[in-house]
């Protein structure tokens, strides 16, 4: 198996939009859940672009939690890696803001792209403007939180379970919200 | 024959902006805005402690995470009329600025170049000749022909994998594309150069605000930065000379180059010098406060109507009623209940979809206006405000950029007139970034020399019983930046953020004025309605962000420009 010295997890979503944020959540539940290697650094994307280049740059595996369009039903998992990746654009637009596709483009420009590249996605159900999770996608954070772990594995960087479960700052927010419209 | 061109999205990400345009004899003849996404973000504020609402503001947006945080703690101090301590002020104002700096730089090298440059044409380019060109123009140590051959290199490889990535959206050997190849293989290499610089930039404002993305180190009342000079966990002397060699490599790129490929590009395009000029009026709120109140300011703000500058009317504080009183928004075609314009305090943001209607509601943007005129706001408006005020940085590096598109386009004379249009819009955003350069070294400066004497960061806030409400401005990169804020009690109880883009992408208003984008775009020339590469540049130009918050992964290809004979 192949070794990589710098594994890069982003999660990236907008917390805001409920489902949006799903991939922000699933790396927050994936470090307050797990010990990671320290060749594993996780970072909160949000919905920036330019700022994560440089970390992008570095990583020679790069591992995406997101919120993802795709023709399948709502809260349906996915996995996306390497060559099914499209790194370029879609469309015949030059544009405004850069994406994710934007960026792994950039680093194809540059013969950089990360050795292994996966994007673990969800299909939201529910964008509207509240912190937390629809309730299926809540569901299947946990899956997603899986799925982060086995490619971790197979990228060999075995996890370990924390003995006790750290509360992620977005999870306390949306308990809190869900707590208050309940009070 | 008349048709009708439909471009949605006009931003790569998901459909947030649509524009539409009516063409006759080759000519846009009506224009279009169209926000596709209801912004009711504001809403997740109500109820909530208004001393964290900033931490979710900079969720507002992908872009402008720093100056959403920044707006929303001044808009609670100005409720509160709260001072805060100089160090905050301006540790604030070199993490906005260094964000600015950044963003410009992005906005011409990796997201409008394109409209602009044809890259493919650069594998025609002789690296040799394109290196004399470019050593002729700025002394930037990365212009020679080894230089140039590597970049020619690289995109022979890239293109030749059958991938253009990030190019693969541009409208190879269009009739409208006019560089010569030697200058298409110098912007790909400062392209190539920008990546790098532009990261500078990025890592100021994470030493400072302590993570990236999204800061963590604003509080109502001032930062969290604690100041020491030799303490290693926090702003000491050695982190800010950290910062200081970052300066110094942003500031050769931004004089060197960017303030000069601007012009050398734009001598190319002097037909763009006629065209998009938009509404003229301009709006730019003043910024980098230098005093405790925010009366005090080194970059000025204030309004021109009708591209006029001796019309100059200045904005001076955080108070300055002038400003306070002279916003509104109108919902009339916009997809909200309601038809008067509000003031933003009043403001209501409650949905009304009906589909698009060309003479009725066609947006989730609404549409604001200063005194009842329509204002374009960003770059193009703060260069103009800083003429009109006499600021001297303005001046220099506008006279420094136009010395450069009379050599190269071997021009007499440049009125003032040719900066209000499309590819002006580039270059006063270009000189925008020299000035925020110059301020920026400025606010490090002078935060060096005031924590020699006060090590002050944070003055506590503290909420009084009953209603209160406030207004924190910045001029971001985009334009001004506002964000209204009610509270009652201590609590949230109404906030609206006027963002840049819609003062820019409004729709119509409650009076049938259109929008600046749409204004912009009318009687732009269009060679071809399929591809509609000059409503891209005139929109472009405004540097579009309305795609704040949301960022999905799209797995599938959508068809993007729609052409309906009429």
């Amino acid at each position: 198996m192949a070794t990589f010295e710098n594994i890069l997890v982003i999660g990236m979503g907008n917390v805001l939009m409920r489902d949006e944020g799903i991939g922000v959540r699933a790396v927050e539940e994936l470090d307050a859940r797990y010990r990671l290697p320290d060749n594993v650094r996780v970072i909160d994307g949000g919905t920036t672009g330019m700022e994560l280049f440089e970390p992008m740059r570095h990583a020679d595996c790069l591992i995406i939690a997101d919120a993802v369009n795709a023709d399948v039903p709502p809260g349906t998992l996915v996995r996306i890696a390497n060559e099914e990746i499209r790194a370029f654009f879609q469309t015949k637009l030059s544009n405004h803001q850069l994406g994710l596709s934007d960026l792994l483009a950039l680093l194809a420009f540059k013969g950089e792209t990360p050795r292994h590249v996966a994007i673990i996605g969800m299909v939201p159900h529910v964008l509207e403007n509240k912190l937390g999770l629809s309730a299926p996608a809540a569901e299947g954070l946990d899956e997603m939180v899986g799925m982060l772990v086995t490619e971790l594995e197979k990228v060999g960087a075995g996890v370990t379970a924390r003995d006790e479960v750290k509360s992620g700052h977005w999870r306390r927010q949306a308990e809190l919200e869900a707590a208050e419209s309940c009070a | 024959m008349a048709k009708r061109i439909t471009v949605d999205p006009i931003t790569r990400i998901e459909g947030h902006l649509r524009i539409d345009v009516e063409v006759d004899n080759g000519r846009v003849t009506k224009a279009w805005s169209s926000g596709q996404m209801w912004r009711g973000i504001e809403k997740i504020l109500v109820g909530r402690d208004p001393r964290e609402a900033w931490s979710y503001t900079q969720r507002f947006c992908g872009v402008c995470t720093t100056v959403h945080a920044i707006v929303s703690v001044r808009a609670v101090e100005n409720a509160l009329q709260l001072e805060i301590p100089v160090n905050a002020q301006l540790i604030r104002n070199i993490i906005q600025t260094a964000h600015a700096i950044q963003d410009h730089i992005v906005h011409f090298y990796h997201l409008s170049a394109v409209d602009w440059v044809d890259v493919t044409s650069a594998l025609k380019a002789n690296p040799v000749t394109t290196a004399k060109l470019a050593e002729s123009l700025s002394d930037w140590p990365l212009n020679g022909p080894h230089e140039m051959k590597a970049v020619q290199e690289r995109l022979k490889t890239f293109v030749g994998s059958g991938q253009l990535g990030p190019f693969a959206s541009g409208f190879w050997g269009h009739p409208a594309m006019k560089l010569p190849p030697d200058v298409n293989l110098l912007a790909v290499a400062h392209y190539m150069q920008a990546l790098d610089v532009q990261n500078l930039a990025n890592k100021i404002v994470a030493i400072l605000g302590g993570k990236s993305p999204h800061i963590q180190n604003v509080a109502v009342g001032g930062v969290s930065n604690s100041i020491s000079h030799d303490a290693p966990s926090v702003l000491n002397i050695e982190r800010l000379l950290l910062v200081k060699t970052f300066i110094d490599k942003l500031d050769q790129f931004v004089k060197s180059t960017y303030l000069t490929d601007v012009p050398a590009v734009g001598a190319f395009y002097l037909d763009w010098t006629k065209y998009g000029a938009g509404v003229t009026n301009y709006l730019s709120v003043p910024d980098c406060p230098q005093d405790t109140k925010g009366t005090v300011f080194d970059l000025p703000g204030g309004y021109i109507d009708g591209g006029d500058i001796k019309t100059y009317k200045p904005i001076t504080t955080f108070n300055d009623a002038y400003f306070r009183d002279g916003v509104a928004e109108s919902s009339k075609h916009a997809w909200y209940v309601g038809d008067k314009a509000l003031h933003p305090w009043q403001g209501e943001t409650e949905p009304q979809y009906t589909d698009f209607q060309d003479n009725g509601k066609y947006s989730w943007v609404k549409a604001p206006t200063f005194y009842g005129k329509r204002c374009e706001v960003g770059p193009l408006a703060d260069v103009h405000i800083g003429l009109a005020a006499g600021n001297k940085l303005y001046a220099k590096y506008l006279n420094q950029a136009i010395g450069t598109l009379k050599a190269v386009g071997k021009l007499s004379d440049v009125p003032l007139v040719a900066l209000q249009s499309t590819i002006g819009r580039h270059a006063a955003r270009a000189v925008r970034c020299a000035v925020m350069m110059d301020t920026l070294k400025d606010q490090w400066q002078k935060l060096v020399d005031n924590i020699g004497k006060d090590q002050t960061t944070f003055n506590a806030p503290s909420f009084p019983k009953g209603e209160i409400k406030g207004v924190g401005f910045h001029q971001a990169p985009r334009g001004t930046l506002s964000h209204w804020v009610v509270i009652d009690n201590g609590k949230i109880k109404n906030y609206q953020a006027v963002v840049p883009s819609t003062w820019n992408a409004g729709p119509r208003d409650a009076n049938g004025q259109i929008g600046p984008y749409e204004s912009a775009l009318m009687n732009n020339p269009i060679a071809d309605p399929e591809k509609p590469l000059e409503v891209l540049r005139t929109v472009h130009s405004f540097d579009p962000c309305i795609a704040c918050a949301i960022h999905m992964f799209d797995n599938e290809q959508q068809p993007i420009v729609k052409v309906k004979a009429l």
